[in-house]
């Protein structure tokens, strides 16, 4: 019998802020692959989603009758939350960018029962409450929709996983991409974490993008081990045809992905003034934005290096990988990265890359340098090296194609049907 | 006698347009065009151009009782001759007068006065002959960008030759003196110096329209009523601000026009003052004593110093930046780099990486046309990027030039020297031959 899921993710390709979309896309595609039926349900669909296999369910503009008995604990939930400050858990990236002309949230009263509500799918101020919107609205899809299994990613659709479950009595398993002790080190943002700890304790089972975050879930949540499996993700093979034509002769160093607390990109500036102090002829390129944007212009003026050290700004699509082709180190000194899919992207246009223990990433790559995140000095000497030592920048563009074949969405794939059987089976 | 000095700066910066990490190397093109044509001609018809008509009519009406100074860039008089050649016109007419002084500054508003070596005295000179060249004259009192003001700068004005110096009235140097008298400067005493008073100037610059302010409206009975109520022996008020206080900054529409008209007209019917320019001044009044400033200072921001241009790490990573290149961009000849290079020093592109709030961060984001100080720093230092790397590329290829010629000098040298015995022997032989 084929296996019905229904999934809730919160975004999905070309909307995406982030790794999160673009994860769920490779999920999504190497389950149908396995046989796998599949609703995914996100909060709101743009029209130019890529769904041709699988049925991609807008959560915007589901009517919901709030009187029935079922609906009455989100319901209070939502008010509750409404009620709350405005908080921007998720807020430090670009989503705003790449959603742009959707306006804000929209709460449209049909009778006095009933509501249909609008989500608009963006990461600001109003998160929580959309949060709470979304999972009323899970409940309702649950009913609406057969399955086998509840899938949801992230913190974003736990509430809609658990709502979904009490109306349908189904398995849920959650995905972890991230969590909060990544988002935000020790000093998490409280209604999150809870969130993230409800769903934690709450599911069937949990599966981690990689045994750094399922060290996480154990030790930071609680949550007992053997409720924990790990699954990699994999990467599209995407062939870079053209190295890019470089405007300038020196060699660039890259660091590539929101500028916030998580990405460590502190680390790479202290690094690079070290690395510009030694060897001549190199730039680096601080590619995205975020909250940290600010000071980290500051510092590199500060270190009076600016002439040598650039900021983009946002990239979009074609100028990721344009970034890409005309580097020629790329760096990740993640402070906390669940698992990093930048790395592997660089590794096939051929930039040797340098990453941070502290990545789930770490532990699928052979052919990359790999320092602690605030071991500075380790980094500046890695990047010099790369630099320097041309065998060392061939010698990992040669065999770092192995790391990227062995990670392919299939194996993503074949491993979540496993799971989605042996939970099944528990169950029974 | 009592005098009034208008002084009016008349500036306009070449605005950088959104140059992108992805454009260095490739793009040679930093200015924005279509934008700087868009703000000049806006500003010349709310301002420029209705302003001076009205400076004409009082100049005709009163012949030699009513006059003006403006400093006038270089960098707005080229954008003028771009963008608006009827503003170059109208300001040619008014210095035809002979009743308007142009003064002296450098060519591109730019803080080449706090630099070391000749850049200083070199964009000097070519703001002279520009203003020579459109206007016949030539300027013998100086004023620098934002009325920048030290004793080191004070030496190398006088050394240039000038015999006054605008400054602000500031009490960092005043201390309890007052701005109305002509001084002269300490470490270079044939120097004399005219100092804004920044109050009364301000009424007019910056709070004509303010309806928080105790004293608004702001008529010229009341203005006049203030300059009358001065003590009798200062001599001298000097009214100075931008030009583009007069229907820019200030509106049409909430009557400063008017106010600039009927000002002007009460002060020379029914007022003991008498309009004078910066030259007449100093040669007419004696000078009060001598000031000092050894820290720079200037009439910008509550702080009159350096720190619009120069006050955080931003403005002193892209300051030093520029600067380095100073003396690979002595050697090239290319025009447009050497154009380049002048346009990029100006102030302006300084100023809009301030990252003050308060009142000045207000004025700060009035001017600029970036929305966070950080965007322009990195727009700017993108720029310069490029401009380094063109820089070096000239070089590299003047390098190569004169290596070539070298060569072919070298061969030619070579081959005359080998030729040269042979041919004498040649003609040595022809002549024996021909005797024979």
């Amino acid at each position: 019998m084929t296996m019905r899921i229904l999934m809730f993710g919160w975004e999905f390709p070309p909307h995406i802020s982030g790794g999160l979309g673009t994860a769920c896309y490779g999920i999504t595609t190497a389950l149908l692959k396995q046989g796998v039926q599949i609703t995914f349900v996100v909060p709101r669909l743009y029209g130019d989603e890529d769904a041709a296999t699988f049925r991609l369910v807008s959560a915007s503009g589901t009517f919901i009758d709030l009187s029935e008995p079922g609906f009455q604990k989100w319901k209070e939930r939502l008010e509750y939350i409404e009620a709350q400050s405005a908080l921007a858990p998720y807020s430090t990236d670009q989503a705003t960018t790449i959603t742009s002309g959707v306006s804000g949230l929209h709460e449209e009263a049909i009778s006095a029962f009933s509501h249909k509500f609008q989500l608009s799918g963006k990461y600001d101020e109003h998160l929580l409450e959309e949060v709470q919107k979304y999972a009323l609205i899970g409940a309702k899809i649950a009913a609406e929709y057969d399955h086998d299994i509840i899938h949801a990613h992230d913190w974003l659709t736990y509430q809609a996983g658990l709502a979904a479950r009490e109306v349908s009595g189904k398995p849920l398993i959650i995905h972890v991409h991230a969590t909060e002790y990544d988002r935000s080190g020790e000093n998490v943002n409280v209604p999150v974490f809870e969130i993230e700890e409800e769903g934690m304790t709450q599911a069937d089972h949990i599966i981690a993008v990689s045994e750094y975050t399922r060290q996480i879930i154990i030790n930071k949540y609680g949550i007992p081990a053997e409720k924990v499996s790990v699954v990699h993700n994999g990467i599209l093979p995407k062939p870079f045809h053209l190295k890019q034509s470089k405007p300038v002769k020196d060699k660039i160093v890259t660091f590539m992905g929101r500028i916030t607390y998580q990405k460590g990109p502190e680390y790479f500036i202290e690094a690079a003034n070290k690395v510009l102090k030694m060897v001549p002829n190199v730039r680096f390129v601080m590619a995205g934005s975020g909250d940290m944007m600010h000071r980290m212009v500051l510092r590199a003026a500060q270190l009076k290096i600016s002439s040598r050290f650039h900021f983009t700004g946002f990239l979009k699509g074609d100028e990721v990988d344009r970034m890409y082709g005309m580097s020629d180190v790329f760096v990740m000194p993640s402070v906390s990265e669940p698992f990093g899919i930048a790395p592997l992207e660089a590794m096939q246009a051929d930039v040797p890359v340098i990453i941070s223990k502290q990545s789930g990433v770490s532990e699928v790559l052979d052919n990359a340098i790999k320092v602690d995140f605030w071991d500075v000095d380790a980094l500046a000497d890695a990047i010099a090296a790369v630099l320097q030592y041309k065998g060392l920048a061939q010698a990992f563009r040669q065999n770092g194609t192995d790391d990227i074949r062995k990670l392919n969405w299939d194996n993503t794939g074949i491993k979540i049907k496993n799971i989605y059987e042996s939970t099944t089976k528990q169950l029974v | 006698m009592k005098a009034i000095c208008l002084y009016f700066q008349v500036h306009q910066p070449f605005r950088l347009k959104t140059y992108r990490f992805f454009d260095i190397g490739k793009d040679d093109n930093y200015f924005d065009n279509h934008s700087n044509a868009g703000i000049i001609r806006k500003i010349a018809e709310k301002c420029y151009l209705p302003a001076n008509k009205i400076l004409m009519d009082i100049i005709r009406a009163y012949p030699g009782r009513f006059k003006v100074a403006f400093s006038i860039s270089g960098t707005a008089l080229d954008q003028f001759e771009l963008y608006a050649p009827e503003v170059l016109k109208s300001f040619r007419e008014l210095v035809a007068t002979g009743h308007v002084e142009l003064l002296a500054e450098t060519y591109s508003h730019s803080l080449a006065s706090l630099v070391s070596g000749d850049e200083f005295k070199k964009q000097v000179k070519r703001h002279i002959k520009r203003i020579r060249q459109l206007f016949g004259v030539t300027p013998t009192t100086f004023r620098n960008t934002e009325l920048i003001y030290s004793d080191k700068i004070a030496r190398k004005v006088a050394m240039m030759g000038f015999e006054a110096m605008l400054t602000e009235g500031t009490e960092k140097i005043l201390g309890p003196q007052s701005p109305n008298h002509i001084y002269k400067s300490q470490a270079a005493p044939n120097l004399k110096l005219l100092l804004k008073n920044y109050r009364l100037s301000d009424d007019i610059a910056f709070r004509f329209s303010d309806q928080s302010w105790q004293q608004w409206p702001l008529t010229s009975q009341k203005f006049i009523k203030w300059l009358n109520e001065l003590p009798e022996e200062q001599q001298i008020v000097n009214l100075f601000m931008d030009y583009e206080t007069f229907g820019e900054h200030q509106w049409a529409a909430n009557g400063i026009f008017d106010f600039l008209t009927s000002l002007s007209l009460e002060l020379l019917t029914s007022s003991p003052f008498t309009f004078v320019t910066p030259t007449e001044a100093i040669r007419q009044l004696d000078v009060r004593n001598s000031l000092s400033a050894s820290n720079p200072i200037s009439w910008a921001d509550e702080a009159r110093d350096l720190s619009a241009w120069l006050g955080n790490e931003l403005q002193h990573d892209a300051f030093d930046s520029l600067y380095k290149l100073k003396k690979k961009v002595k050697k090239c000849t290319d025009k447009k780099i050497l154009n380049d290079w002048k346009y990029l020093q100006t102030s302006d592109h300084f100023y809009y990486m301030c990252t003050k709030d308060m009142a000045d961060g207000e004025v700060h984001k009035y001017f600029t046309p970036y929305s966070s100080p950080y965007l322009a720093f990195i727009n700017y230092m993108n720029v310069l990027s490029d401009f380094e790397i063109r820089v070096t590329q000239h070089l590299r290829a003047l390098r190569r030039q004169r290596e070539q010629q070298l060569i072919k000098k070298l061969i030619n040298d070579e081959r005359e020297a080998i030729l040269q015995p042979v041919m004498a022997d040649l003609i040595v032989e022809r002549k024996i031959k021909a005797r024979k």
